[in-house]
């Protein structure tokens, strides 16, 4: 390992020492054991087939630091993230929980905490739980996370509970220079209904990385909505998993934007655990000058009757470049698996590069699995109606482009965060419209 | 509705278009005049959905030869927004699905460019409500299809309807109307042609492609034209059409043999 990715990986790790050893013996351990791998593992490179189209060496030259306490935004600030159907709201800055900021919080039946004082008080519901989706075990940045474990969210369905409205977790970056490795834990208990948007956007100027893992365990026959939107600022690192668990007769349902960062990997990891899951994955990645936003999805159907269907959406200018690894695997007991992936990548300019890659393995007889990708310009077609209309050449670029994009968040089902996105997808595309009332 | 001196809308004189390098037009001559209904009629292939979508500008339609002009300007000479904004209209056969865009924003943002580029006022999300509402009750449409991605699962006659509203809201002084029968039931076309005729005026004209005389009961035309083989083969009045409807085409290649 070369000294600079050494400073690099001793700047991240930083995060262990920063959160000292607590009471709970079982906590240590697992700290102890992801910072045994974490300095096992070797960073990822090109070389490896899981990153071969995302090269992290730029990262890699940069070293960072665990955030210092610094002024919090001023609620001003909070408002412009503000989605006003939440039921509770939990914002971190800079990785550290802002209670000041934060606001509902547990009701009947759902419980919206912080990590850290869930840890403090916990009865024995998190050991077990935590870090058990999201292996640490083969992955760096997943070790890392896990090694500096000490802050994050923790939200709780009970048994056949309903959530009055969405949860969000908001993470905050405003220090440059600075490595944050936010942890999620969503468990939706049997027959439960939950929505969460999980938001990440920056403040800082300077390059700043966020490392995340978000662990979600969907009980029997329970419903979860969780929308992720990474917005983070032009500088930003950010490299996250997402492991879900679905138990029988369990949906799933994701909707996950990525407009930020300069380079940005999100590994989704669904796994079909029980039979007759229903999962449903929309991805958007809108990206422009030299940005890289790459999804690698694992759709995991290890049981029989289940459905998965996913539609991931590349919009990549200038001399972006977007990424998107599709992985589908049926296992021999899998049967009656109906599986649908469509991958749609729209190149705006000459400059622009996509990769993308279904990747289809299959090993029950009996199964529908149905995939395809498109990589290309608008259609001819498409074009001409709009300008039959009235609409000059860029005028009906800008409005198939933002329309494009709309189409995935559209799936979005609370309204202000679709609205927000639509204004975000609009201002990106440049198309000259009102939003929608 | 023909007046005696109605002004010239269109002036098409020995128009040839290819397609993809195939020669489609072979040399087509048409004159419309403000007030006047046409219909081009003609089996598959004959011509007419080509030469409605090179008057209107699609740039995969390639004008090898002939003139057009349009209210006394060169029509080959603006792309095709210019032409809309002129007041050239095109209803498609098989309208566009544009997903993810609502279709009461896409009405506003073509209204709103048309009323620009003619020095008219543009008018704001709420006055263009009321007003587009009003509209669509001249073609009995729900609502409803406001909210709606443009054409995305509309039904046939939906997707016409969605045509004609455009025309309501666009005004053009012209309007060719590709196959808008095609696909409708005879309540919907019933509607659909009775929108068209309230809409139309002797300031204005429309050219109605069909395959069909039924759309001919309801827009009565002045001037009945087959198409076959790139050209206009015979021209006449709405009898014509009649005379098709019972004999088919083949009488024609006949008497032009």
């Amino acid at each position: 390992m070369s000294t600079t990715t050494t400073a690099f990986l001793e700047g991240l790790l930083a995060g262990h020492s920063a959160a000292p050893a607590g009471p709970l013996g079982w906590l240590n351990a697992l700290r102890g054991e992801a910072l045994e791998r974490a300095n096992a593992l070797t960073l990822p490179t090109t070389r490896e087939e899981d990153w071969r189209f995302t090269d992290l060496s730029a990262l890699y030259k940069l070293a960072f630091r665990p955030a210092v306490a610094a002024a919090l935004p001023t609620l001003a600030t909070i408002e412009s993230f503000a989605v006003p159907e939440v039921a509770a709201r939990l914002v971190f800055v800079d990785g550290k929980f802002a209670p000041r900021l934060s606001s509902g919080g547990s009701t009947a039946g759902i419980e919206v905490r912080d990590l850290a004082s869930a840890l403090a008080s916990d009865d024995g519901f998190l050991r077990g739980r935590l870090a058990q989706l999201a292996d640490y075990r083969d992955d760096a940045f997943r070790a890392i996370n896990a090694a500096c474990l000490a802050d994050g969210a923790v939200v709780r369905a009970r048994r056949n509970a309903a959530a009055d409205g969405p949860v969000q977790l908001l993470f905050l970056s405003t220090q440059s220079e600075v490595a944050t490795h936010p942890r999620v834990l969503i468990v939706a208990e049997e027959g439960s209904d939950l929505t969460v948007i999980e938001e990440y956007a920056g403040l800082a100027d300077g390059p700043y990385c966020v490392n995340g893992v978000t662990e979600v365990a969907v009980g029997t026959a329970a419903r979860v909505c969780h929308v992720r939107v990474q917005r983070e600022a032009a500088g930003a690192f950010h490299v996250a998993t997402t492991a879900v668990r679905v138990e029988r007769d369990a949906a799933y349902a994701s909707v996950s934007v990525a407009l930020g960062a300069r380079i940005s990997r999100h590994n989704l990891n669904v796994v079909q655990a029980g039979e007759g899951v229903t999962v449903n994955l929309d991805g958007l990645a809108l990206i422009h000058e030299r940005q890289l936003a790459d999804t690698h999805s694992f759709i995991d159907h290890a049981q029989p009757h289940g459905t998965s269907r996913q539609l991931h959406k590349c919009i990549v200018g200038g001399q972006a470049h977007a990424v998107f690894n599709g992985r589908i695997l049926v296992r021999a007991g899998a049967q009656l698996t109906n599986s649908a992936q469509q991958s749609r990548n729209l190149l705006l300019s000459r400059r622009a590069h996509v990769d993308t890659k279904p990747q289809l393995e299959i090993f029950a007889d009996d199964v529908k699995c149905a995939h395809g990708a498109t990589i290309g310009q608008l259609e001819a077609d498409e074009m001409f109606y709009l300008r039959t209309r009235g609409l000059s050449e860029s005028a009906a670029r800008n409005l198939l482009t933002y329309g494009f994009a709309a189409e995935i968040v559209d799936h979005i089902p609370i309204a202000s965060v679709a609205a927000s996105l639509r204004r975000a997808v609009m201002e990106q595309t440049q198309a000259e419209l009102e939003p929608a009332a | 509705m023909i007046g005696k001196d109605a002004r010239t809308l269109l002036e098409v004189r020995n128009l040839t278009a290819k397609v993809a390098g195939v020669e489609i037009l072979k040399g087509i001559s048409l004159t419309v005049r403000a007030g006047e209904v046409h219909a081009i009629m003609g089996p598959n292939g004959s011509g007419k959905s080509t030469f409605a979508k090179a008057l209107a500008g699609h740039p995969a339609y390639e004008v090898t030869g002939g003139t057009a002009s349009f209210d006394g300007k060169d029509l080959f000479a603006m792309p095709a927004e210019e032409r809309a904004r002129a007041g050239l209209f095109l209803g498609f056969q098989y309208p566009v699905e544009v997903p993810g865009v609502a279709n009461s924003q896409f009405l506003r943002l073509a209204y709103n460019t048309v009323q620009g580029a003619r020095g008219k006022d543009e008018l704001d999300p709420l006055e263009f409500d009321d007003f587009v509402r009003e509209r669509m009750k001249l073609l009995e449409m729900d609502p409803a299809f406001l909210d709606r991605s443009v054409n995305e699962g509309f039904s046939g006659g939906e997707k016409k309807r969605n045509e004609i509203l455009q025309m309501a809201l666009l005004e053009p002084r012209l309007a060719f109307l590709d196959e808008t029968d095609s696909g409708l039931d005879i309540d919907a076309l019933r509607i659909v042609a009775g929108g068209v005729n309230k809409l139309l005026t002797a300031e204005n004209a429309v050219v109605l492609v069909t395959h069909y005389q039924r759309l001919l009961n309801y827009i009565v035309p002045d001037y009945v034209h087959v198409m076959d083989g790139g050209r206009i083969v015979k021209t006449g009045d709405k009898a014509l059409a009649v005379e098709l409807e019972s004999r088919g085409y083949d009488w024609l290649d006949k008497q032009a043999a």
